[in-house]
């Protein structure tokens, strides 16, 4: 069995836990506002990647982000790639899937922070962006790192919406889940369990420092 | 062995101005409604907790934005809802020591310091944080962490990091009350000796007697979202 999928799972998922993390603490910094208009429609937005069949969920990618598609027109006529049916789509997928992770991990440790804190950087003559950089993040740093370490193990899992949505092309789109799962329905469990092995490991281990952090971030 | 202290130079202030504040607003099922004019020098807002004392403070600072007001020091206009002004918080030159102090518990007292400072390189910066924590007697504190500071520690440093921001109105909000009374004797000189020496107006909020009497120049009684008195602090505070 090639190595192919291993690395590519993992290309996916750090490109995936870059992207929410940038997208997600800034979401995060935006529904830890109190008097933010919509907040509650953008905190379920962000929320049900987790609670939506993935095929739904797919299916929702396919039709936004398909080759006839504005978005996916546009995407292919600046890179020249398609966003569905390759890599592009696994890395969508799997930023789905860790987003709300990271957004509610950095959500809950901004909300943790001593407001007069953050009153404190603005009468000092902080912008609010100032502020949010030089105060808030720093003091919200476990929470980030929790929620980047449990959204990494979630994209490098994603099944689902990376097969409704970039299939499962081999040497193309076909990550480690994907092949444990070709594998298996072809018979050939025993070739699966080198992946099965380092994904249940990969996935641990980031769900054990995130608790950790999680707990000395609140003790 | 006290040295003898340099005054603190209020860069580009217009010293002896005084600040005007006016305002109304809903706060927790209270209606508030305040007028007072603070010149240079220490006014005390004095009154029991849930008058509005800190409240007004944070309409002062913009931390708040209130129903209906004004707020003028010298000839800024900071509030004026009527003409729809309002200036960011950010960009009202002020100090405001709050009550819990709320030094940035992941800076140095330096960076603390520092914080507000805009002039210069980082260097430079950082010197004349320094030479702050010098004056406040923390110096040797420049290089730690708010957890590991004292109550008076973490006041001197909260003090010098409010000093440092040179500012048009220092606004006071119950600094002292964890203080134990020789450390509230101490720390209250110092900080009418900067007022002093900076001609600006503060505002200091307490609801203790004693300390209006040591600390004011004058007093604005507050109850229940109104102004009861206004004038000289032994006129309209009793020592009890």
């Amino acid at each position: 069995m090639s190595w192919h999928p291993l690395l590519l799972s993992l290309q996916v998922a750090v490109a995936a836990t870059g992207l929410a993390g940038l997208l997600g603490v800034a979401l995060a910094a935006l529904l830890a506002r109190p008097r933010l208009p919509g907040r509650d429609l953008i905190d379920v937005l962000v929320t049900a990647p987790m609670v939506l069949p993935p095929t739904v969920l797919g299916y929702y990618l396919l039709v936004l982000l398909g080759r006839t598609s504005p978005v996916g027109q546009a995407f292919e006529a600046v890179t020249g790639i398609s966003i569905v049916f390759t890599p592009v789509g696994a890395v969508v997928a799997a930023t789905l899937g860790a987003l709300p992770l990271v957004v509610k991990s950095t959500r809950a440790a901004l909300e943790a922070i001593d407001p007069t804190l953050v009153q404190a950087a603005r009468t000092l003559g902080a912008t609010p962006l100032r502020a949010f950089v030089t105060v808030e993040l720093p003091l919200a740093v476990r929470g980030v790192i929790a929620g980047l370490m449990l959204g990494f193990a979630r994209a490098l899992g994603d099944f689902g919406v990376t097969l409704m949505v970039a299939g499962n092309i081999p040497g193309e789109t076909r990550t480690a889940s994907l092949a444990i799962y070709t594998a298996i329905q072809a018979g050939k469990a025993d070739e699966a369990h080198t992946f099965i092995l380092l994904l249940t490991v990969v996935g641990v281990v980031p769900l054990y420092v995130a608790t950790k952090l999680g707990r000395r971030a609140h003790g | 062995m006290a040295e003898p202290k340099k005054p603190i130079k209020s860069v580009g202030s217009a010293a002896g101005e005084a600040l005007a504040v006016r305002f109304a607003t809903q706060r927790g099922g209270l209606a508030i409604d305040l007028d007072f004019t603070a010149p240079p020098g220490i006014t005390v807002l004095f009154g029991p907790s849930g008058a509005g004392k800190s409240t007004a403070l944070a309409a002062i600072a913009g931390l708040l934005r209130p129903t209906e007001g004004r707020v003028v020091v010298g000839t800024e206009v900071w509030l004026d809802t009527a003409q729809r002004v309002e200036r960011p918080v950010h960009q009202r030159r002020l100090a405001y020591v709050f009550q819990g102090l709320a030094l940035f518990p992941h800076l140095t007292a330096v960076q603390n310091v520092a914080y507000g400072l805009v002039a210069g390189d980082r260097r430079q910066r950082a010197d004349q944080a320094r030479a702050l924590l010098d004056r406040m007697q923390v110096g040797h504190l420049a290089d730690r962490r708010p957890r590991t500071f004292s109550g008076g520690e973490a006041q001197r440093v909260a003090l010098a990091r409010a000093f440092a921001r040179a500012p048009r109105v220092l606004l006071l909000d119950e600094p002292f009350s964890a203080l134990d009374r020789d450390l509230r004797a101490a720390l209250g000189a110092e900080v009418k000796r900067y007022v002093a020496e900076a001609r600006i107006p503060a505002v200091l909020v307490t609801h203790q007697r004693a300390e209006a009497h040591a600390l004011g120049d004058r007093a604005v009684v507050v109850d229940r979202g109104r102004i009861l008195g206004h004038g000289p602090v032994a006129a309209h505070i009793d020592l009890g």
